[in-house]
């Protein structure tokens, strides 16, 4: 067996390394180490954005130039308009008013731009990245293509860092707190929601995600990673001019995050460097061997980038990680954590759902048509009916995913159109998907985790800071005593895409029940079970109505429901053919014909 | 302004639009059939320029040697394909393509006193040299992950663009050129002058656009293709290759990209990155159009050339920041027209 190494030892060497580096290191080599420390720090803001979250962005570099040029002018200029004469002179100040600036013009940006789908988003930031840039030159007040000269030094309690080796440490702790407080935020109730933003959309509104919220807090944090950059770069380089705020260095900050392994963390050192690296290296060899100058280096670039994305879409960081024997570290569950608040549920018999005459019509097609259902604490009703009866259209109409065309939807005595699906899960339903829509790479508890995302309310600051360690004990006690309830304890810490189809049926009713619900919808949670795990689950869902949770079943397996349920509605062509109890519709004759064909 | 320097702004506003047209066209075609943002259509424009500008100098194109090159490597892998298939019979038609007709073209320019010929012969020699460098880009980088969601696919097209504008500093320095106009030829319109070569311009979008039209209303291959852009798999299980649909529809790209080049050298002049900003015009037109509809995207053209035309009279300085800031009322605007929250490819 390869000898493995706690991942704290390797940290720890890491950061002695760092530590002696300056110490040691020609002064040619420290400077290279401070670009790619503050390349770094902008290319993690995009492994946020990109990697994680699925946005892109190559405007990047027009926030380092927004940080960069906020210092610049606050602390050169001899005459500031006097609403802004408290900012100048001093670097510190001017960081905190870049930032502040920056999350304005990234909420304005992104305000206008996030709510598109994929591709206009990169597309808008190519344009106001070179917007941005082209203004950088032209402002008279910026210095124009010359740029802003006397940029003066940090101090930090009255020490001037005007050396290379002195703002190394600097540089290396802004890009290692940002490190550790992107980790920090990704193994969070807000990081587990942000995780979502890839793929699981739609499951995340449904547990109660504000995926726009979401989208909006990365783009806004790779901003501000990307104007701390910025700063710390008008204050080594001591002057700004438009040159490195360019778009072509927005693409080269893309292609760092890229090719570090854009879901990685740690991807974006390791990309800051190699391309860093390369490029310093590029720029002494080929124009010797194309005997002109000029930036040649960006045609290998561009081939790496074809390349990487054609074989190692990755990137580098995992066959890197694979070099290092790494123990992995489980999850610890703290059991003595305090169990979360329930909220009282209704009295059994009660009816908190009601239907009433709901007619959905899609152009001509009425695939409801005057449908009316109730459910009541404490009850399973199941909804049947032969292929295309309009089952999931109803259960559309019911989750809020649809609006009907006429009648309405009453949830708890208040009307379920017209609201959002997280509205409609925070009044406490919750609801299941007939095509699983789980997170493959999460764990399971992970994804159950995401269940209970509105019984937690810890944002991004304290989850950055880990001062939401209490509460996230606590939320994931939850989802783990929910993974225990549905008998999936032993799989808690795989990744849920390794579950086979049945198992993650489960876990998607494991992840409804972590929201604490009144009423569960279960979209056809029975498809793919063997029959064991379908006694299992009908034993759990008869628990789950003893303890007075109203479930409503949309079924095709008819063993599965006969046995289980209290009430069956049957559906056919868009209409309520029949409703009764089990024994009774399993023998009325317009039910039949529905099933086996009329009798001629 | 009077109304002298409003014609001719409008004159200047209406050939660029009409090349931006041109260019939003193909962009919305390659968008459409292979969901490939084709950032790299401008360094068609450039490319297809500067080959002409190269020929007509005398030299050999060194664009062709990119095309050998690339041919090369396509050769490689299809043939080992092919023999892999089991099908040697298709060698001499993968090596003829590949390698055969670009070292031909070589031999031909080295040969010919192209330098002396009449502009037309030229101008075809630098479409035969550059349009082929579509479908190998297609074969070499998009084909093996045509599968990839857009977002890999428009980075890649980004790392495409970065590359090949360091190619076209390496082939054609950093010093810009302009070719001949077309004609010498001035018409008075009233109370403007009007040159022949923005009757060229114009006249050539117009034709190049009817020609396209009636190539996907009446060809099967244009039929194929738009079959393709409306239902991919659809059109597959129908036998059209998703393969030939990409390489047709990047030979389209490449050659309205070196047509553009070509039609617009003698008004401005070009440099090997000048095709980035006018294809990201062409952008701009496009996302007019919502990436889908193209007579939006030709309208959106039109836009954008009147409205950098004129802001360079306003504000000349602020010309580019004008033209780029317009996508955000557009996206704001299709923002506006909002939709629920759904997946991403």
């Amino acid at each position: 067996m390869k000898p493995m190494f706690s991942p704290r030892l390797i940290l720890g060497v890491f950061l002695a390394v760092l530590a002696v580096a300056p110490l040691v290191l020609s002064p040619f080599y420290v400077t290279l180490l401070n670009y790619i420390g503050l390349y770094a720090l902008v290319a993690l803001g995009l492994v946020l954005l990109t990697g994680v979250g699925g946005l892109t962005s190559f405007g990047q570099a027009a926030f380092v130039g927004l940080g960069a040029y906020t210092t610049a002018v606050l602390t050169t200029a001899t005459e500031l308009p006097g609403w802004l004469a408290w900012a100048g002179g001093s670097p510190w100040l001017a960081l905190v008013v870049g930032l502040v600036f920056t999350a304005v013009v990234a909420l304005v940006l992104g305000s206008l731009t996030l709510r598109l789908s994929g591709h206009y988003l990169p597309l808008g930031t190519i344009a106001w990245g070179i917007s941005l840039y082209f203004l950088f030159g032209t402002l008279d007040t910026l210095g124009g293509h010359t740029g802003l000269t006397g940029v003066p030094p940090i101090t930090v309690f009255g020490f001037e860092l005007d050396r290379g080796e002195e703002l190394f440490y600097l540089i290396w702790l802004f890009l290692l707190s940002a490190v550790f407080t992107t980790q920090n935020l990704l193994d969070s109730r807000e990081g587990r929601a942000i995780r979502a933003l890839k793929g699981g959309m739609v499951m995340a509104e449904a547990m109660g995600v504000n995926t726009a919220r979401s989208r909006m807090i990365i783009f806004v944090i790779a901003a501000l990673h990307a104007c701390a950059s910025g700063w710390l770069y008008a204050h080594l380089q001591r002057f700004v001019n438009p040159t490195p705020f360019g778009l072509h260095i927005g693409i080269e900050y893309l292609f760092m995050a890229v090719v570090g392994g854009a879901g990685q963390v740690w991807g974006a050192l390791v990309g800051a460097g190699v391309i860093t690296i390369a490029k310093q290296w590029l720029q002494d060899v080929l124009p010797r061997i194309f005997g002109q100058s000029g930036n040649f280096e960006v045609i290998f670039f561009g081939l790496m980038m074809v390349i990487v994305l054609q074989r190692a879409r990755d990137g580098l960081w995992p066959l890197l990680a694979r070099l290092v024997p790494v123990r992995a570290t489980r999850r610890e569950l703290d059991a003595a954590a305090e169990a979360l608040p329930r909220k009282p549920l209704p009295a059994k018999g009660e009816v908190i759902l009601e239907a009433k005459e709901v007619t959905r019509r899609f152009g001509g097609l009425v695939a409801n048509n005057n449908m009316s259902l109730s459910v009541r604490a404490g009850e399973i009703l199941a909804l049947i009916g032969p292929n295309g009866a309009g089952k999931s259209t109803m259960f559309n109409q019911i989750s809020g995913v649809d609006t009907p065309t006429s009648g309405e939807v009453l949830f708890l005595g208040r009307a379920v159109a017209g609201r959002d699906s997280r509205e409609i899960a925070r009044m406490g339903m919750s609801r299941t998907f007939q095509h699983v829509k789980l997170l493959p790479t999460m764990t399971v508890l992970e994804n159950v985790a995401i269940g209970a995302h509105l019984r937690g309310d810890k944002g991004v600051l304290s989850s950055a800071w880990r001062l939401d360690r209490n509460q996230e004990a606590r939320l994931l006690n939850e989802a783990a005593r929910q993974i225990e309830r549905v008998g999936l304890a032993e799989h808690m810490f795989d990744a849920a895409g390794s579950l086979a189809l049945g198992q993650q049926r489960i876990l998607e009713i494991a992840r409804a029940l972590a929201a604490d619900p009144c009423l569960l919808l279960l979209d056809e949670p029975a498809a793919g079970l063997r029959f064991k795990e379908k006694q299992a689950l009908a034993e759990l869902l008869r628990k789950l109505r003893g303890e007075g949770i109203g479930i409503l079943l949309v079924e095709h397996d008819m063993d599965f429901v006969m046995g289980l349920v209290n009430r069956v509605v049957v559906m056919e062509f868009g209409e309520k053919i029949a409703e009764g109890l089990p024994e009774d519709v399993q023998r009325n004759p317009a039910v039949l014909e529905a099933y086996l064909g009329g009798v001629e | 302004m009077d109304f002298q320097i409003a014609m001719l702004l409008g004159q200047d506003g209406i050939t660029n639009g009409a090349i931006y047209a041109l260019l939003a066209l193909a962009l919305v075609l390659v968008f459409a059939v292979t969901r490939v943002i084709f950032i790299p259509q401008g360094e068609f424009v450039s490319y297809g320029a500067l080959t002409l500008v190269m020929i007509q100098a005398g030299a050999i194109p060194a664009t062709v040697w990119l095309l050998l090159g690339a041919g090369l490597l396509a050769a490689a892998l299809d043939v080992r394909l092919a023999l892999r298939a089991g099908q040697p019979g298709r060698l001499v038609r993968l090596l003829g393509w590949y390698v055969a007709y670009p070292l031909a073209l070589v031999a031909l320019l080295y040969t010919l006193p192209v330098k002396d010929f009449p502009m037309a012969a030229q101008i075809l020699f630098a479409l035969a040299v550059v349009v082929p460098m579509g479908p190998l880009m297609y074969r070499l980088i998009y084909q093996p992950i045509a599968a990839a969601p857009v977002l890999v696919l428009l980075i890649v097209s980004v790392a495409v663009h970065v590359a090949m504008v360091g190619l076209g500093l390496l082939f054609f320095g950093a010093e810009g050129s302009r070719t001949p106009p077309f004609s010498e030829a001035r018409f008075e319109m009233g109370p403007v002058m009007v040159s022949g070569q923005t009757i060229w311009v114009v006249v050539s979008s117009l034709v190049l656009i009817v020609a396209l039209y009636q190539f996907f209303e009446r060809t099967l291959y244009g039929k194929a293709l738009r079959a393709t852009a409306i239902n991919r798999v659809g059109a597959r299980l129908m036998g059209i290759s998703p393969a030939l649909a990409g390489r047709l529809t990047f030979f389209l790209a490449a050659l309205i990209g070196a047509l553009s080049g070509v039609l617009i050298a003698p008004i401005t002049t070009i440099y090997y990155d000048t095709g980035f900003l006018i294809g990201l015009k062409g952008f701009v037109a496009a996302i007019v159009g919502g990436l889908a509809s193209y007579p939006m995207a030709a309208a959106g053209a039109l836009l954008v050339g009147l409205l950098e035309a004129f802001s360079s009279f306003w504000a000349s300085a602020h010309k580019e920041v004008i033209v780029f800031t317009l996508i955000i009322p557009v996206l704001l605007w299709r923002s506006l027209r909002g939709r629920h929250v759904e997946e991403e490819e």
